[in-house]
């Protein structure tokens, strides 16, 4: 009886991807894929993962795949940090028990909906808005934006070892996004997200864009690609 | 009769969409407590390796030092604005003037205390 019933799950799972029909089931469970965005914080506070009905404008598909395939941790105290945080005798401190590790798909099934995902794309309005100019920025000048300018490290780790744990880690950021994509949520993260947990620093075109270069940086060290 | 309750039915549904004000109570656990802590006493999970620590907002003697118009500005538009830490990032594109003069009530609230 269990057999008959693993084989009818798997051909239904079978069918369903055929038909792009995985992100309305499993992934569905713990991801927006239709949108809008959460217009409450009540409702913000509740999300088990990040919002995917914008992953065509979001991610690269290549890293998708990959990432699908063998899923690590990009936040390191859980989708709202509120969720999975207690006291500790020293302070606040994460509690590991309450995170949940996201289901490993196979080679096919990560291709298949990384595809469908790339699909979603309704807000190539503010992705048009960007132009992303190619340059770099100086591994040093960098690391003072993220520590004394602007601070990002409050919040975000931009190291592996170093920094804040509310926000996703930083120091894999241009590996997971596009530019454009990085740049217009700089630009404004409640354009993308009205409760997003980032806030808007009112940065200049120029400081955007050195920002994402230095991002892009930060990706291309040896052990930050992963 | 059914065309007013209509329209009021439409304006309390168009208000709750575009004019929805979140508690204080809310907005501080959202943004605030992950570097003031859940217990606001400025040890969020967020200050490991920061230069600055962030303002314990239970102690009423450092609190009393503050106007509200600066905890207010403050909050804002970020703690370089009263020559603090930018640590603190501005929230003015966040939160709403009303919900940040609730935010000032609530930290009132939480250190028993005002300007002294």
């Amino acid at each position: 009886m269990m057999r008959m019933v693993m084989v009818v799950l798997l051909a239904f799972s079978g069918t369903a991807l055929a038909e792009g029909g995985m992100l309305q089931g499993s992934c569905a469970a713990c991801h927006n894929i239709t949108g809008p965005a959460a217009q409450t914080l009540k409702d913000a506070f509740a999300k088990k993962g990040p919002d995917l009905f914008y992953a065509g404008n979001k991610y690269r598909q290549e890293w998708l795949v990959s990432w699908l395939q063998k899923p690590a941790r990009i936040r390191p105290a859980g989708m709202f940090y509120g969720g999975h945080v207690k006291t500790g005798s020293k302070g606040d401190e994460i509690d590991p028990s309450t995170l949940i590790s996201h289901v490993v798909l196979s080679k096919a099934d990560a291709t298949s909906v990384a595809a469908e995902l790339m699909k979603l794309k309704p807000h190539n309005d503010l992705i048009a808005k960007e132009k992303i100019e190619p340059g770099s920025v100086p591994r040093q000048m960098g690391e003072m934006a993220f520590n004394k300018f602007l601070g990002c490290m409050a919040c975000h780790l931009i190291e592996p070892e170093y920094g804040g744990f509310s926000g996703p880690e930083l120091y894999t950021a241009a590996k997971r996004l596009q530019p454009e994509y990085m740049a217009s949520f700089i630009r404004s993260p409640q354009a993308w997200d009205r409760k997003s947990m980032m806030p808007n620093k009112q940065l200049s075109d120029g400081n955007i864009q050195k920002m994402v270069h230095y991002l892009e940086t930060l990706s291309k060290e040896g052990t930050n690609g992963n | 009769m059914v065309t007013k309750l209509f329209w009021l039915a439409l304006f309390a549904v168009f208000s709750v969409s575009v004019h929805a004000k979140e508690t204080a109570e809310d907005n501080y656990k959202a943004y605030c407590t992950q570097c003031h802590g859940i217990e606001g006493n400025g040890k969020g999970i967020n200050v490991r390796d920061m230069s600055v620590v962030p303002r314990d907002h239970t102690d009423a003697k450092s609190m009393s030092g503050r106007s509200d118009e600066t905890l207010f500005k403050a909050i804002k538009e970020g703690g370089a604005s009263i020559s603090k830490s930018v640590l603190m990032p501005p929230w003015g594109a966040t939160l709403s003037d009303e919900e940040i003069e609730d935010l000032v009530q609530y930290l009132r609230m939480m250190c028993k205390c005002k300007m002294s």
